[in-house]
């Protein structure tokens, strides 16, 4: 696997074998030494124009449990005049001999046109793209899916079976078409629940079913409730009247979360809007995998960093 | 040209319990030994072993991330790394693999295993040693030497996973 | 200056010579010697194109284009007149302005240039500019548009619907409601939802289409449709004209052969607004062209420094240029499907082009007495489209790389050559006889 830009291109095979890897790679945090020699003098690089600690700080620990090298360039895109960001801090990178490139970026696609463009000889990572997709995000998801499943017994297997239900701002998230893509690949079933403002205006051809009312998709018993995060930062006005509203119509409170099946858990990528999106107490049950999606992206990082980088023979 | 078989069944046994013996006699007993295999079938022999010497703890150590070689193939999912409960730190970790060759391997096993602990001592156990080494390294306890030219491929055949039990030159 | 053509093939089929004496079509070279004998065999002739939607850059913008290099591009792809937008800084709002524009074009002589004014002062939308300034300077707008922005507003448009037709005019609207395309990227549906780009959603062009032939008809002006690009646009000026509205409707090269699929690879040579819609949208439009329904192909052209494409989607300017390519655009789209004959191409490219713009010498091509402006096209050649064919200097063209068929051979305005063999006139000779063309219409 030369770049991952998208997981609509993630084969089910190459799926399972990231997910397998991330199983080994777990067991380094648990080890005295964490860390393994594997990417010893790779350099990569964290890309971000977009501000996110989180997930730049989950990079960079992967890259360093692997023992490359780290930089971390931050380039608030938006100040920057026009065309010039991408490609002339993509050619300074070349110049600097990045094996890697983990790019963060406000517009759906950039990750493909540094990929596409010549600028530089290096893996691409997508660490998100505007409203696109963010598929280590969705690897990392069904990596905790799979896990809380199958537990020790995971390794080789897909989520065939398995009924999934996004609720939130759809038409801005890019965590959901990630999700949608990767694990419908994966055997999963995913339905979305949103008022009809946060969805796409055309889903036709998307591998999912839609529907506004999130309290006969919790009544369905669902083995997944991914929550999104209501993003104030991406939205014009008129989506919703207020939050209020949203969080009574779509919300996960404590009474929906109390209805759904014991064996069905509770997903958000993070952060959270306690209170709104999603209840405290829902958010800290035993139900919730939120903080199990940070440490697994950890590792789901290392597995895909592993995989682009640890090859040397081009496809 | 036809593979030759250098070892069947019955070798591939007798080789297995004359090793265990050789394990034991060398550590004087069985104290403080642990077993590990190294994927995949270093393994399945650790396994026979861990049932020829009763008491001794199995276990598996993945080498792949610690391979110096990585870059030259495509990219290789590794297995499981199972170190039994009671660890290795001061202990005598006995490594088993099937073939022994330039010895790469082995140099990988031992910067996991130093990741992993500290054991008092480190033996190496191999089914077939066939030369070229590239590194100086050696095995402790030896199933067959089979002093090889480096255009013959020894292949390894265990009834676990494989449909017959049985070592062939090619 | 005269010059024979032999064998050339017009576009009602009948294969003829024709013959070029002083600037017009005559009967006969009566003296002295030709000055340009061409080989017509093979070749169309169609009258000289005319654009009604250029962008010429210029002032303002010269590092995108120029008049200078906006009219080669426009002569070798056989135009020999060029309708400027006002989308120029300063803007084309005051006389002095268009005039100026106007007088560098008939210097520079590859192409006849009609400035056209802006409808709102500085294009802000807010109030009407000079308009009867402009149309009784000696540009003598007759076409009047703020394309680059809609005329959104309702009241201004109609204000604007009737001072204009005070001056025998015309309003070109770009039809798109700001207010349903913030952001917008590419085209809104199910692919757009795909690749996380905002929608452009064809009822912003379509709402307002609606809106103005309404209101052209209640004030009994003209109107014209820029860059119609959805088949709901088709639909609602088929029913306008249906009406008796006096609406007419352009649609580019480009909206009549690429879809949105495109945008896959997020590579912005694609990105132009309006945007690249369904394959069910670019079939409507060729029928629509076919019946009449749209009356005229304009080219829009959008040249670009090559640092405003070089980008991400979401920062990458608009457009892409077509000016070189439109002939066999049109070819490769329209004529080859048999939709349109040569003659059609000659309607819809030269012939009405100019009955909407007031532009004369174009009603009776390769009449006697009539202006010679015409080009010839070689429509059995195919060529691999590259950089290497583009004049102007914009290199943000779609097609590079792509097979197209046809090349212009030659283009004569006013009776001198443009392009020749193929290949451009050098700028002093045209200049030279371009002003000796004018002296001899004028004297």
């Amino acid at each position: 696997m030369r770049h991952l830009l998208s997981t609509k291109d993630v084969s089910r095979e190459e799926a399972i074998a990231i997910l397998d890897i991330a199983e080994d790679m777990a067991g380094v945090a648990d080890r005295e030494v964490k860390k393994l020699p594997t990417l010893r003098g790779k350099t990569v690089v964290n890309l971000f124009f977009e501000d996110s600690t989180r997930t730049r700080v989950s990079f960079e620990v992967a890259a360093k449990r692997l023992s490359a090298d780290v930089i971390n360039f931050s380039a608030k895109g938006s100040s920057v005049s026009k065309g010039e960001s991408l490609k002339d801090t993509a050619q300074t990178l070349a110049a600097m001999g990045a094996d890697a490139v983990v790019i963060r970026h406000p517009a759906s696609g950039a990750p493909k046109v540094l990929a596409d463009s010549g600028w530089i000889d290096a893996g691409i990572v997508n660490a998100g793209d505007g409203t696109h997709e963010h598929p280590t995000q969705a690897l990392l998801d069904a990596f905790t899916i799979r896990r809380r499943l199958h537990g020790a017994g995971a390794r080789g297997k897909d989520l065939a079976g398995v009924t999934v239900t996004i609720v939130g701002d759809i038409l801005h998230s890019r965590v959901a078409r990630s999700n949608i893509w990767l694990l419908t690949t994966l055997g999963a079933t995913v339905s979305l629940v949103a008022p009809a403002t946060l969805l796409p205006v055309s889903t036709d051809g998307w591998p999912v079913s839609v529907s506004y009312d999130l309290d006969a998709a919790i009544d369905a018993g669902p083995d997944v409730v991914m929550m999104l995060r209501i993003q104030a930062e991406r939205m014009n006005a008129a989506f919703f009247p207020n939050a209020r509203e949203y969080s009574r119509q779509w919300g996960l409170d404590d009474e929906r979360a109390a209805r759904l099946p014991a064996a069905s858990i509770v997903m958000h990528p993070g952060p959270m809007n306690r209170g709104l999106e999603i209840s405290a107490h829902a958010a800290d049950s035993p139900q919730s995998t939120v903080l199990e999606q940070v440490a697994n992206g950890v590792s789901i990082r290392m597995a895909v960093l592993y995989h682009l980088l640890s090859s040397g023979v081009s496809e | 040209m036809p593979a030759r078989s250098v070892l069947q069944q019955a070798d591939i046994a007798r080789a297995l319990t004359r090793i265990s013996h050789e394990i034991l006699e060398s550590n004087r007993g069985s104290d403080d030994l642990v077993l590990l295999g190294i994927p995949t079938r270093g393994v399945l022999l650790a396994n026979r072993l861990g049932a020829l010497l009763p008491g001794v703890p199995v276990g598996a150590l993945d080498v792949t991330m610690y391979r110096d070689d990585l870059s030259k193939n495509p990219t290789r999912v590794p297995s499981p790394t199972d170190i039994p409960s009671g660890g290795i730190d001061g202990r005598t970790v006995v490594l088993v693999d099937d073939v022994l060759y330039s010895g790469r391997t082995i140099r990988a096993a031992l910067d996991a295993l130093s990741d992993l602990g500290r054991p008092r001592a480190v033996r190496l156990a191999v089914l077939v040693d066939r030369g070229h080494r590239e590194l100086p390294i050696r095995a402790d306890f030896v199933g067959k030497n089979l002093p090889s030219s480096s255009e013959e491929r020894i292949n390894v055949r265990l009834a676990e996973i494989d449909d017959s039990e049985e070592v062939t030159i090619l | 200056m005269s010059i024979r053509i032999r064998g050339a093939q017009r576009p009602d089929g009948t294969t003829t010579d024709l013959y070029v004496e002083n600037g017009v079509f005559v009967g006969e070279i009566s003296t002295g010697s030709i000055r340009h004998e061409i080989d017509a065999d093979g070749l169309i002739a169609l009258p000289g194109l005319v654009d009604l939607h250029t962008h010429l850059r210029e002032p303002g913008f010269e590092q995108s284009e120029t008049v200078l290099t906006g009219s080669r591009a426009a002569a070798i792809g056989g135009f020999t007149a060029v309708f400027a937008m006002a989308n120029t800084m300063p803007v084309q709002d005051t006389a002095g302005v268009v005039e100026q524009v106007q007088s560098l074009g008939d210097r520079h002589g590859y192409v006849t240039v009609r400035p056209i004014g802006a409808v709102t002062a500085g294009l802000a939308g807010e109030k009407l500019s000079e308009i009867g300034a402009m149309a009784q300077s000696r540009a003598q707008v007759r076409v009047f548009s703020d394309d680059g922005h809609c005329v959104s507003d309702a009241l201004l448009m109609r204000r604007a619907l009737e001072y204009v037709k005070t001056f025998g005019g015309v309003v070109a609207q770009h039809a798109q409601e700001p207010r349903l395309t913030i952001g917008a990227q590419m085209n809104e549906g199910a692919l757009s939802s795909e690749l996380g780009l905002a929608g452009w959603p064809a009822v912003a062009e379509e709402s307002i289409i609606a809106r103005d032939v309404l209101l052209a008809e209640h004030v009994g002006a003209r109107l014209h449709v820029c860059h119609v690009s959805t088949a709901g646009s088709v639909d609602v000026i088929r029913w306008a004209k249906a009406r008796g509205i006096k609406v007419t409707a352009e649609v580019t090269p480009h909206h009549l052969l690429l879809t949105e699929e495109l945008a896959r690879g997020y590579d912005s040579r694609y990105k132009v607004n309006p945007p690249l819609r369904r394959d069910e949208d670019v079939l409507a439009l060729r029928a629509a062209l076919a019946d009449g329904t749209i009356d005229i192909v304009a080219t829009d052209p959008a040249p670009h420094p090559v640092e405003a494409k070089d980008c991400a989607w979401d920062e990458a300017a608009n457009g892409m240029v077509g000016l070189e390519s439109a002939l066999s655009v049109v070819h490769a789209s329209v004529v080859q499907s048999g939709q349109l004959s040569w003659a059609d191409v000659a309607r819809v490219l030269s012939g009405t082009p100019a009955e909407i713009g007031l532009l004369a010498g174009y009603d009776a091509p390769f009449g006697l007495g009539s202006p010679a402006h015409f080009t010839l096209y070689d429509p059995n050649a195919t060529r691999r489209f590259a950089t290497s064919d583009l004049r102007g200097k914009g290199l943000n063209s779609p097609y590079l790389g792509r097979e197209l068929p046809g090349r212009v051979i030659a283009t004569v305005h006013h009776g001198h050559a443009t392009v020749l063999d193929g290949e451009l006139v050098d700028a002093a000779v045209v200049s030279t006889e371009h002003s000796a063309a004018r002296e001899a219409l004028n004297g």
